[in-house]
């Protein structure tokens, strides 16, 4: 909430506001009786549409399709990070013949759809990698750019007197990298991580354009089984909501934490990381 | 190189359809975005919780699920649009929660007594957003808004798994159709979208660079 645009209302002010908040409660709850009414009529609000998702063997296949879509994010993000630093560095480097090159790998990556990259790789190399590595690589290829440029960013907010002190102990280049630069780097940058996470695990679920057996793909077949795509889409993201708010809830509480044991203050996160769901890409 | 040349027809049809999405999409997401950015900064509690669980939603649920529930979902509830107008929906939705939080992210952007000199001269909270903070929240909000329409441009590219031929369906296609010549159509239609996202970010540089004008 934003404080700058209203001063604190008085007692008509905030009779006026608890007003206009009451009408519009009651405009948002008619809306929801309208749906609640055209899901009535559609048949949607009967048991047997909602039936799978209260039935022990379906409940498991979908928990072990979201365990599959994790797990399948969780090395993406994992390799993407080692991608992302290597790229970072080449594009830091003062060598052009690495820094070109990684610019260019980045800025590709970047601007190219995942998805189509994901067909792609499938499609060309689909035979001799199979789809969870068509998927992997994909999502390494897309995240481990962003996050280079996440890196980059990061060490070049290093103080530049880091850099200083290390060559003035006799540090080489690289060695002032790894050792000093790069971890204070990733601790600025955590957040930027694992808030890239929530869109990594995002975007496996585009394993959907090549079939391959995560959580969407077991949510498809119960809706196929039981002809209720909408009831099945609606648990599928609600699933996802969960998963991804904790994961950004884990973000902030990691930052605060970070924050006290480096002695910083612990800057209070803006409202906007709290509720999650990372950049747009 | 023959197999890209040859069709240039359906890969142009294909880019035809995808700035239509892009487009369409677009336009939808920036006027409700803007509608619920302005909720997630105003007075009334309501209106705030509103936006908050909008964005809460739609930014933590995968665009595929969302499609899922738009494409396949709506026809259920004999709510019939078009394959377009379906796809474009579940597009709308999805990048209006990004453009909710660019906008609030400029408004919070606008030095404190911009705001609260306005209001000292008597304006209420409409005219304050109005005439003070949206104009100069214009610049702030231009690059951000701008990556989230250049992901909206690449998400664009779900619509080839929904049957709606879009430039990636075209890939898809091609691809299938001339084993030989796979990179060159890689490449050429990558060209395409990186021709895109240049586009949008050279105009937000421009719109960025040039000075303040009405956010109306």
């Amino acid at each position: 909430m934003s404080q700058v645009l209203f001063d604190d209302a008085g007692p008509r002010g905030r009779r006026r506001q608890r007003a206009a908040s009451l009408v519009t409660g009651l405009l948002l709850l008619a809306g929801l009786v309208l749906v609640l009414f055209k899901l009535e009529a559609e048949g949607q609000l009967v048991a047997e549409v909602w039936e799978p998702f209260v039935t022990p063997v379906f409940v498991q296949a979908l928990l072990e399709g979201m365990l599959v879509t994790i797990r399948t994010a969780a090395v993406a993000i994992v390799l993407s990070i080692a991608v992302g630093a290597a790229l970072a560095v080449g594009r830091l480097s003062i060598h052009a013949w690495l820094r070109w090159p990684s610019t260019v790998v980045v800025e590709f990556f970047r601007a190219v759809p995942l998805l189509m990259l994901i067909l792609a790789i499938y499609l060309i190399y689909g035979d001799e990698l199979g789809k969870f590595w068509s998927l992997v690589i994909g999502l390494v290829l897309y995240n481990g750019s962003v996050l280079a440029e996440v890196f980059r960013a990061g060490v070049l907010a290093v103080p530049f007197g880091q850099t200083e002190a290390a060559y003035a102990v006799g540090m080489r280049k690289g060695q002032a990298m790894r050792l000093v630069l790069l971890p204070q780097a990733v601790r600025i940058m955590l957040p930027a991580i694992i808030s890239q996470s929530v869109v990594a695990l995002k975007d496996t679920s585009l394993g959907y354009v090549i079939s391959y057996e995560d959580v969407v793909f077991t949510g498809r077949q119960i809706s196929i089984e039981f002809n209720n795509y909408f009831a099945t889409a609606l648990v599928l993201a609600a699933m996802f909501i969960v998963v991804n708010y904790s994961l950004s809830r884990l973000a902030v509480w990691l930052e605060r934490r970070m924050g006290r044991a480096t002695g910083a203050s612990a800057a209070r996160a803006p409202e906007g990381e709290l509720m999650g769901g990372g950049t747009a890409g | 190189m023959d197999a890209l040349w040859d069709n240039r027809q359906l890969v142009l049809e294909g880019f035809g359809q995808t700035l239509a999405l892009l487009v369409v999409a677009g336009f939808i997401a920036l006027a409700l975005g803007t509608v619920l950015g302005s909720f997630r900064v105003s007075p009334v509690l309501a209106l705030r919780a509103i936006g908050t669980a909008y964005v809460t939603c739609f930014r933590n649920t995968p665009l595929v699920v969302l499609f899922l529930l738009v494409y396949f979902g709506l026809p259920e509830l004999d709510v019939r649009p078009s394959q377009f107008w379906r796809a474009t929906i579940a597009l709308a939705l999805y990048t209006t929660a990004f453009i909710c939080e660019a906008v609030r992210s400029g408004i919070n952007a606008v030095p404190t007594g911009q705001a609260e000199a306005a209001r000292s001269v008597g304006m209420g909270f409409g005219q304050v957003l109005r005439l003070v903070v949206l104009p100069q929240a214009f610049r702030a909000v231009v690059p951000p808004i701008a990556s989230v329409l250049i992901a909206l441009a690449k998400n664009t590219s779900l619509v080839a798994g929904f049957g709606i031929a879009d430039a990636t369906f075209r890939m898809r296609g091609l691809i299938n159709d001339n084993p030989g010549d796979v990179y060159v159509i890689f490449l050429g239609i990558a060209l395409g979208y990186i021709l895109i996202v240049a586009v949008i970010s050279v105009v937000a540089r421009v719109l960025e660079r040039s000075p303040a004008r009405s956010a109306s």
